[in-house]
């Protein structure tokens, strides 16, 4: 996107917010546009008096969202997770410490301080959640999903865990451990699924590509080999 | 605050409903809702602990009815407002009316972008040494701050144990409303879940909080 493009988008903005602003004084009772549609507008109003105000430039507005959509990302956590699958030293270093060890990585994203690196075994499944809001490891996950962010799963996860997994589809043993993190500071917590049978011999590549978003959050398993994905 | 935003442990929202194939936005003004946070609380116009305590400031009916981008819109307009940002006038009327105020990291351009992308660092050093050693039992306190907090409801006046002591951090209760980071020690405490829940809780779950050290006393 250009400069011209940029001051368009502006203007186009600024023309809209006008007509709303009209509408909703001059027509109360033309109540055809949708709740979205006047979110839309009010965005794009806030958009264009911060520009105006000088606080922010689009251009560099657009540049956050264009490194949203294309830098981070659940394929992040999977490198992640696949190469401490195969690398016993990297996997004692991630579970000591996930930021540091993920920062000799050179592939991954950067990631921010204050990674907590969980591990599921036979005895234990971990599960995230943030009850007071949306905490969530963005670099290694992306950002979080609907559900991740709403009421169900917020206010469910730490009261019946078994019953919020059944809404995925998930079933533990019995007898297992179950433990949730609620995310309630600074510090984000990434699961690390237990790796599948019958993937001995696999490469890093191979296995990131079992590695699902919900595995890490501990809603979810990884693929099983020859599954579809 | 006890607010509606504190929802560990609450019944009747029904079930999770994962979407397959989520877009990463559902709308295009989300992604400028999620820019504008991210360059605003970048250029300094406030902290994260601040605009969250914004969102969870909304009137409980518009916090429920409202998607979550639309909450974050909500949040930041009124804190842009309250913090002399913008005046409800130019809201209104859709432009700028009155001289900008000055940021505290100046103007959020292309040259900024970067910086965001790895989350910031919350640590600090130590003013004093941690009052809890892991595996000490400790009871969350019975405390209900009108403003904001990361202390939720559902573990108030509960005992459980301190597993992890990720250092001292900035606390959230004070830099919400401004008052200085403040930091304090900050303990992952799990807590089993028939503590929490009762008697007939699921015996095998176990959740943890991360907990600040004034959150918690001895038991």
């Amino acid at each position: 996107m250009g400069p011209d493009h940029d001051a368009r988008n502006t203007r186009q903005a600024w023309a809209i917010a006008h007509i709303f602003a009209a509408m909703s004084h001059d027509h109360d009772h033309h109540h055809d546009h949708s709740e979205l549609s006047e979110t839309e507008l009010r965005v794009r109003a806030l958009e264009t008096i911060l520009t105006e105000k000088g606080y922010v430039e689009p251009a560099a507005l657009d540049a956050i969202i264009q490194a949203y959509e294309t830098r981070i990302g659940p394929h992040n956590g999977a490198r992640v997770v696949a190469k401490a699958w195969t690398d016993p030293a990297f996997k004692t270093a991630l579970l000591e410490d996930g930021s540091k060890a993920i920062g000799t990585l050179g592939y991954v994203s950067r990631v921010g301080d204050h990674l907590v690196v969980v591990e599921n075994t036979p005895e234990r499944h971990n599960m995230v959640v943030c009850t007071l809001c949306s905490c969530y490891p963005w670099e290694m996950l992306g950002l979080p999903p609907v559900w991740y962010k709403a009421a169900p799963y917020r206010s469910r996860a730490v009261k019946d865990p078994r019953g919020v997994l059944a809404d995925f589809d998930v079933t533990l043993p019995k007898d297992m451990e179950i433990r949730v993190w609620d995310s309630t500071a600074e510090t984000r917590f990434l699961v690390l699924p237990m790796r599948p049978a019958g993937t001995e011999g696999w490469s890093e590549e191979q296995l990131a590509e079992l590695v699902t978003r919900d595995s890490m959050i501990g809603t979810g398993f990884p693929r099983k080999p020859g599954a579809p994905s | 605050m006890n607010g509606v935003h504190d929802m560990g442990g609450m019944d009747g929202f029904g079930k999770v409903e994962p979407e397959p194939n989520e877009p990463m936005f559902h709308a295009d003004w989300e992604a400028r809702v999620l820019a504008m946070v991210r360059a605003m609380g970048a250029a300094g116009a406030f902290n994260i602990d601040t605009s969250r305590f914004y969102r969870e400031t909304l009137p409980p009916d518009v916090y429920l009815a409202s998607s979550y981008y639309k909450k974050w819109f909500l949040g930041l307009e009124e804190m842009l407002i309250e913090k002399g940002y913008l005046t409800r006038e130019e809201v209104a009327a859709g432009h700028a009316m009155q001289p900008a105020r000055a940021l505290k990291h100046g103007k959020f351009d292309l040259a900024n972008v970067e910086r965001i992308m790895v989350r910031g660092k919350f640590d600090r050093p130590a003013p004093a040494p941690a009052k809890f050693n892991i595996g000490d039992r400790v009871r969350a306190k019975n405390i209900h701050p009108a403003t904001h907090t990361r202390l939720p409801r559902y573990v108030r006046g509960h005992v459980g144990v301190v597993e992890l002591n990720h250092g001292c951090h900035v606390f959230p209760d004070t830099a919400a409303m401004e008052r200085g980071e403040n930091p304090q020690w900050l303990y992952t405490v799990v807590f089993e879940g028939r503590e929490l829940w009762g008697p007939d809780a699921d015996p095998t779950t176990k959740v943890s909080i991360d907990a600040f050290e004034p959150y918690l006393d001895p038991a």
